[in-house]
């Protein structure tokens, strides 16, 4: 349904006063997203995840600038192309308040202006099903809670019967019930026979919905594992990866020291090198992403299989 | 797509680089010019006052570039010399209402007492139009000149002082500041030596961005005829007279002294956001 | 809660009365100031101008009342109050060189310029916040550069100088307007028609307008450039939204209000701008009349002048304070709350 090819996303940046320099926020990443299928791109904060939802919905600030190619349907998706689809088959749900417009009521902007009275009944029937009452709609985004916000945004989508959600974010500031709460949500979008492709910083909440995980770290994908290979860290294959798996309470709750690379500093290649404790001489050449094990993975180490 | 995407957005960034890098360039010639001209104008002093009666009400030839009045005077000699007048009272007013608002702005932020005195200063010289403050300050100086510097230079400060104030708070909560507060370094001595070197960017910006500002103001109010006395050869002055001539037809009076002090503003506006710019880190990304 | 929602309730009178409190305050030092700025001057009325122009034709008890103000046995402090008193019970003074009383020729001059000034304020509001809008919507383009620099030019233009120009091309070149004067010579001010006002305050208005419209621009364009790179229109683009509607529906309805406030701000700014414009169309106004009294030494004129200007400004700030606090839920609904 979605195919993102090779996608890169540089900025250009003042260095002091003359020099301006390109900084690589995402290098090199491909994935794609079935129809029905939940996938999330899992990393940490900052990582700049953030920018591959805005490359796929083409929507990138006007100093970055992009690489690689993105596929819908089958079709390359041009920027006519995504001005048909944008808001209608493809939609965003966007990572915080910030996303809604401050001074208008939050039913306005979930109708999306359409002050019809079936854009409205509509509107409410989204609301209610996220268990948001006809008084949600009088309010202002300031006065919406962390949790009432979430539900607010996915309605936005929802009303359009999207065909593929994006969804950035959708969990921090949340308490656990609360935040497994949306993640069902989406869930339910995902068993009408959406695709959907959720961004996080949250492995174990990933792992609870999702139906395959990609790993991000250092402006690129490292592995696509399915979420039941996370039960068993042999079946895992790149090394960050494992990891992960390691910090994760129930596993041991080991982290992993360092700091990840970003933007100009990422070392030519293996992102994951300098903190990698099975490093060796050609890591530090380029690495291509291979298929291993019905999953990808961006190491040396593992045999194509 | 991909080709297209990519070249469009790297001529772009190019574009960027060399704006940044044009801006500069020009900021730096408009500095020499503005320079050449208030030399100019010290130099040509006792020319912009030469009357010569054979050679009066000119309109602009090769000779005289921009005329000559009714008492046969060079109307570019005395442009020249007006401006020149012009931006070295701006250079005076600005840079006494720099340190008056840098003085009050670390004042306001070091005391809460002296922060209630100087907010309410703020307030009345905000509150009467500047033009007619200009006009009571130059009453109460009894006008010329002084009149004119002393009105300037106390009612720019105010905007400024009340930037520099917000930035001292900022340092004030910083770690080292307290810690000189607490090795019982004096307020003088903070605001000295810990806060001034800090505000010296934003304080030089402020007195560019100042100087339009200050230069306009020095022109209306002598205009009016409160500002410097008739016979310097100041552009306010220069535009006064010049209004007596309008009906007769004789508009390059008018014309050429107006449009030169226009430009000379705009040098020092694109000074000042060059030098903002630069300063700025905010605008880095430009 | 419908109560608050309009933003009409206790809250909202409680903070008028603060701020008129501020405003009388504001005012009794302004006219403070004003006060100790003209009694400095060197240049005393009574023997400068009364003495000269005034004093054959005034009344022994005119010229006594006078002594009482600006007598120079009697300190400035008591001086101050017993003009603030008058003053405040609406006695202005006898204007020394209109020969009239103060309040009377404030009230005729203040019309004249009103006029003026309102069709300044809302021509150089409503094109700039346009012009803004467009250029900073359409960021980089040709547009935007056009509009840029005009707003440079005219910033760095002195408003007098393009009056002196208008007046040379419209008045003197082609003959359209007349060169001086806002109501014809000898005309009672009453007997003056809408469009005799319109005919001569339209140059001093297109000049003021002019020179106006580049603040306005410059600022609603910053902001528009704000609110296209913020994450709410980012999201309203990911949602299929057209520009225009981008722009129409978050973009006006983000930025009206802040520019509401910069041009109420702008009164000041407008008004002295009045003072030069006038002076070259000799337009009968206030700012005409504060320069004649400043000029003249007209001390209780220069002075009411002063007290009314900074009303004016006043009223501006305070109008747009209101409207933000009425206007914008997230204050109106906070105090509510309160």
């Amino acid at each position: 349904m979605l195919e993102v090819r090779n996608l890169s996303v540089s900025f250009t940046r003042y260095e002091g006063v003359w020099r301006q320099t390109k900084q690589w926020a995402v290098r090199d990443l491909s994935l794609n997203v079935w129809a029905g299928e939940m996938v999330a791109v899992v990393g940490s904060s900052g990582s700049g995840k953030s920018l591959l939802a805005h490359a796929v919905m083409g929507l990138l600030p006007y100093n970055a600038s992009r690489d690689g190619e993105i596929y819908y349907e089958g079709e390359l998706l041009t920027e006519k192309r995504l001005r048909e689809l944008r808001g209608r088959e493809v939609v965003l749900v966007p990572q915080s308040v910030s996303y809604l417009d401050p001074l208008m009521r939050v039913g306005e902007q979930v109708q999306k202006g359409d002050k019809s009275p079936k854009a409205r009944e509509r509107c409410r029937q989204v609301l209610k099903r996220y268990g948001l009452g006809k008084e949600t709609e009088r309010l202002y985004p300031f006065e919406l809670s962390g949790g009432m916000t979430r539900r607010i945004l996915i309605s936005t989508a929802v009303q359009e019967k999207p065909r593929l959600v994006i969804a950035d974010e959708p969990t921090p500031g949340l308490h656990l019930e609360a935040a497994r709460r949306v993640m069902s949500h989406f869930r339910e979008i995902v068993d009408e026979g959406a695709g959907v492709l959720v961004i996080t910083h949250d492995l174990e909440l990933a792992l609870l919905v999702a139906d395959r995980i990609v790993v991000f770290y250092g402006g690129t994908n490292l592995e696509e594992a399915w979420a039941e290979d996370f039960a068993d860290e042999k079946r895992l294959r790149h090394p960050y990866t494992k990891a992960l798996f390691r910090a994760m309470p129930q596993n041991g709750f080991h982290p992993l020291p360092g700091v990840q690379p970003y933007g100009r500093e990422l070392p030519e290649g293996c992102v994951f090198a300098p903190r990698c404790g099975e490093c060796e001489a050609r890591c530090h050449e380029p690495v291509y992403y291979r298929s291993v094990r019905g999953g990808m993975v961006r190491c040396w180490k593992e045999q194509s299989g | 797509m991909r080709k297209d995407c990519r070249t469009e957005k790297q001529n772009r960034g190019k574009g960027c680089r060399n704006r940044r890098v044009f801006l500069l360039c020009l900021a730096a010639l408009f500095l020499m010019l503005l320079a050449g001209i208030t030399l100019a104008g010290i130099v040509e002093a006792d020319a912009a006052l030469t009357t010569d009666f054979s050679r009066k009400n000119l309109a602009p030839c090769l000779e005289y570039p921009f005329g000559t009045d009714w008492m046969g005077r060079d109307m570019f000699v005395r442009t020249l010399a007006g401006l020149s007048l012009s931006i070295r009272i701006g250079l005076l007013t600005a840079g006494i209402s720099s340190v008056i608002a840098l003085g009050l702005g670390i004042t306001a932020a070091l005391g809460k007492y002296a922060d209630g005195v100087i907010g309410c200063m703020i307030d009345v010289v905000m509150g009467i139009p500047h033009m007619l403050l200009l006009v009571l300050i130059s009453f109460a100086m009894g006008k010329g000149f002084w009149g004119v510097v002393t009105g300037i230079s106390l009612t720019h400060w105010t905007s400024l002082a009340r930037l520099l104030r917000a930035e001292a708070l900022q340092l004030k909560e910083s770690q080292y500041v307290k810690i000189a507060g607490k090795l019982g370094k004096g307020p003088f001595y903070i605001a000295w030596k810990h806060m001034t070197p800090h505000l010296l960017p934003q304080l030089l910006v402020g007195v560019v961005l100042m100087f339009p500002h200050a230069i306009l103001h020095e022109a209306g109010i002598t205009f009016l005829g409160f500002g410097l006395s008739p016979e310097q050869p100041a552009i306010g002055i220069i535009l006064s007279e010049s209004m007596s001539y309008l009906s007769m037809g004789r508009w390059w009076l008018a014309l050429f002294p107006g449009l030169l002090l226009v430009l000379v503003v705009i040098m020092f506006h694109v000074i000042g956001n060059a030098a903002g710019s630069v300063l700025d880190p905010g605008q880095a990304h430009r | 809660m419908e109560k608050t929602e309009l933003g009409i309730g206790p809250g909202i009178v409680r903070f008028l009365a603060g701020k008129c409190l501020r405003g009388v305050l504001l005012l009794f030092l302004v006219s403070g100031a004003a006060f100790w700025l003209v009694s400095m001057s060197p240049l005393d009325p009574l023997s400068a101008n009364v003495g000269q122009t005034a004093m054959g034709s005034m009344s022994q008890e005119q010229i006594e009342k006078l002594q009482t103000y600006w007598g120079v046995g009697a300190p400035p402090a008591k001086r101050f109050l017993s003009w603030a008193g008058d003053f405040f019970r609406g006695d202005m003074g006898v204007s020394l060189l209109y020969r009239q009383p103060v309040a009377r020729v404030i009230r005729v001059k203040l019309m004249n310029s009103l006029w003026l000034m309102a069709a300044a304020w809302v021509i150089s509001g409503a094109v700039g916040f346009g012009l803004g809008i467009l250029a900073g919507v359409k960021k980089g383009s040709a547009a935007d550069r056009v509009i840029s620099a005009y707003a440079l030019v005219t910033a760095s233009t002195p408003s007098f100088w393009l009056a002196l120009v208008f007046l040379m091309i419209f008045a003197v070149w082609l003959g359209w307007f007349p060169v001086g004067l806002s109501v014809p010579i000898g005309m009672e001010a009453a007997g003056v028609t809408l469009a005799d006002r319109i005919w001569h305050g339209f140059l001093p208005a297109l000049t003021l307008s002019v020179t106006g419209i580049s603040n306005i621009a410059l600022h609603t364009r910053e902001k528009m450039i704000q609110v296209m790179e913020s994450d709410y229109v980012l999201f309203a683009r990911a949602r299929g939204e057209s520009t225009g509607r981008i722009v129409w529906q978050h973009g006006v309805r983000n930025i009206l209000l802040p520019a509401l406030t910069l041009q109420f701000g702008s009164v000041s700014e407008i008004f002295g701008g009045s003072i030069l414009v006038e002076q070259v169309f000799s337009y009968p106004g206030l700012g005409q009349a504060a320069v004649t009294a400043g000029l003249g030494s007209d001390v209780p004129l220069l002075l009411a002048i002063t007290v009314i200007s900074a009303a004016i400004v006043f009223v501006g700030n305070l109008a747009a304070d209101l409207l933000y606090q009425v206007v914008d839920p997230r204050l109106s609904r906070e105090r509510g709350r309160a």
